[in-house]
């Protein structure tokens, strides 16, 4: 018998819970395989699935948003070997597996933490309740590879927004086979949207897009990009995420700020009786 | 390809005296190569229509589209609302173009006349009983005049499917010919409903019989059915407008209507358009698409080539 022809893997984009390739055809070498380069109009595409997706994630109970996160933690576990073989280092998926755990814990502990009752003077319940702001558009760190991606993507959608993440340009293939993983753990089609590429096509398509709410700028590292991102996000006053510093520590507690900075917070006025 | 190269022209106009005349006409018509208008009209759909030449398509397709709204829950204030932005679709840009009509339900037609009068943006109603049809011939041809009496000069009207499909074309042809009598001076669009013609032969016999009959546009469907306007029906269509007027002499619109939502589909039946009958059918007077959530599109579509940004369905108005 001859000997096995080994299969290649193509790494493609993750759009509306599918793997597309690039609209434009294109496609870059990263560790000697071949990964789509995204253009804008696969942005555009993206934010289309993600904007589509909102209604039925945020609408969905936080109960079964955090089952669908800790859903993605089992399965990453399933693949650790995975990623390191793709040079993740071992204690960093273990990091990367726990962060999905902590964040879908959150899930239907925030709007307790976050929202609540606020006092008033008058005879009026008065309850101030966090709602998801809708699609997020999100730059990733380069490093760490995996960690740091998880650490921008779980926050947001865990209180019910969309996203979608411009992958690091140096590190596609953690984030393709991460897009992997979510599209194997109930999470719904355009929750989580990937681009691999350059940042500089698809940011600014995305900082300027109309339809998008906030955009997380965590990944930029280039000050004047970072700027001219900022001034295109202002034209829809969305909310905006600056840059990671370059120290920081991706292993710290994150604590809450992330999730925090993605919400809006409806309170409501109700009379009371007698 | 010309359907009816043999047929002179003084050979049509006694064809709706009689029935085995029809019969005879339209079961001679050359049969539809299914495969071939389906792969047609996808190959059609693959150009890439890009910058200037889009802006002018976008703009185009504006002026094509009758801005519909056919719902049980219309009430006067929203067909109100409706020819207000059929009148001005961006009102952040004034070279944004009108539409081509408002197409309304008759009991609408007062409300929608108010606001459309003089600006040159027709008024078109439904009639004979749309969407079915199933009525008899004296209150649909009442239908259309109550319609044409409250003001729209273009009467959508559905052709007797339950006839068609029974083989009884002199009945459907005599209906056309009574409803475009009811109508007066108002154009008459004549609604196939391609989706319950089960096969593209009866597609091209019923466009024959509409245009025989005095139709001045053949329009594919209603809208209701889940079946509506796709590529290759359109085609079939405007292949038969086009030998028609080879035949004929007269020139008949053709009207896709249901299921074109983006400005990708619109542009895709306007290369096909192009393609199967010429620019002389690239007009609103000759060309329109019954839409609704087309124009938001389109007008999402111009905004991102104005601005260079693109844009969202928050900022445009819910029909």
């Amino acid at each position: 018998m001859s000997e096995r022809v080994a299969v290649r893997k193509t790494y493609k984009l993750f759009i509306g819970g599918k793997f597309p390739r690039s609209e434009s055809g294109r496609s870059y070498l990263v560790q000697s395989a071949n990964v789509s380069l995204a253009s804008r109009k696969d942005a555009r595409d993206a934010v289309v699935a993600a904007r589509a997706a909102v209604k039925g994630w945020a609408g969905a109970t936080a109960y079964n948003r955090g089952q669908i996160l800790y859903r993605v933690a089992e399965m990453l576990e399933g693949r650790r070997e995975q990623f390191v073989a793709l040079g993740v280092p071992a204690d960093e998926v273990d990091a990367a597996i726990d962060r999905w755990v902590w964040y879908a814990g959150w899930s239907d502990k925030l709007p307790q933490v976050y929202g609540g009752a606020n006092p008033v003077a008058g005879p009026y319940f008065n309850l101030s309740a966090p709602e998801p702001t809708g699609v997020v558009a999100v730059v990733a760190p380069e490093q760490p590879a995996l960690l740091g991606l998880v650490s921008v993507i779980a926050p947001a959608i865990v209180t019910g927004n969309t996203v979608v993440v411009a992958a690091s340009p140096a590190q596609p293939l953690a984030a393709v086979t991460l897009a992997e993983v979510l599209a194997t753990s109930d999470l719904p089609g355009g929750v989580v949207n990937i681009l691999t590429g350059k940042i500089t096509e698809t940011a600014p398509a995305l900082a300027g897009h109309m339809d998008v709410n906030a955009i997380d700028l965590t990944g930029v590292t280039d000050p004047s990009l970072a700027t001219e991102l900022e001034v295109k996000a202002a034209e829809n006053l969305k909310r905006v995420l600056r840059p990671a510093p370059a120290d920081h520590d991706w292993s710290a507690d994150p604590g809450i700020t992330r999730m925090t900075a993605l919400l809006e917070t409806k309170t409501v006025w109700h009379p009371k009786g007698t | 390809m010309t359907a009816t190269a043999t047929s002179a022209r003084s050979d049509l106009s006694g064809l709706g005296r009689s029935e085995t005349a029809l019969r005879t006409f339209l079961h001679g018509l050359p049969g539809v190569d299914q495969v071939g208008a389906e792969q047609r009209a996808a190959q059609l759909g693959t150009r890439s229509i890009k910058t200037t030449a889009k802006a002018q398509a976008i703009d185009l397709a504006i002026r094509m589209v009758d801005l519909t709204t056919l719902e049980g829950a219309d009430t006067p204030g929203k067909v109100r609302a409706l020819a207000a932005k059929a009148l001005r679709p961006d009102p952040a840009d004034p070279s944004c173009p009108h539409v081509g009509a408002v197409c309304v339900y008759p009991a609408m037609v007062p409300h929608v006349a108010e606001v459309l009068a003089g600006s040159g943006v027709h008024l078109a109603s439904v009639a004979t009983a749309f969407p079915s049809g199933q009525a008899p011939l004296e209150v649909k041809l009442a239908d259309t005049r109550a319609a044409v009496a409250a003001g729209a000069d273009e009467i959508d009207m559905v052709i007797n499917r339950g006839a068609f499909l029974s083989g009884r074309f002199k009945e459907v042809y005599d209906e056309i010919v009574a409803t475009k009598e009811a109508c007066g001076d108002a154009h008459l669009k004549v609604i196939l409903e391609t989706g319950e013609l089960a096969t593209y032969d009866n597609v091209r016999r019923a466009s024959w019989l509409a245009m025989l009959a005095g139709g001045d546009f053949i329009k594919t469907s209603t809208g209701k059915v889940p079946v509506a306007a796709t590529l290759p029906v359109t085609l079939v269509m405007l292949e038969a407008v086009r030998d028609f007027r080879d035949a004929t002499g007269r020139q008949v619109g053709v009207k896709p209507a249901g299921g074109i939502k983006t400005t990708k589909d619109a542009i895709k039946y306007l290369v096909m358009v192009n393609e199967t009958v010429g620019a002389d059918w690239l007009d609103p007077d000759w060309f329109r698409f019954g839409a609704s959530s087309l124009l938001n599109d389109l007008l999402m579509q111009r905004t991102k080539l104005t601005t260079g940004v693109y844009s969202g369905p928050d900022y445009f108005t819910l029909d």
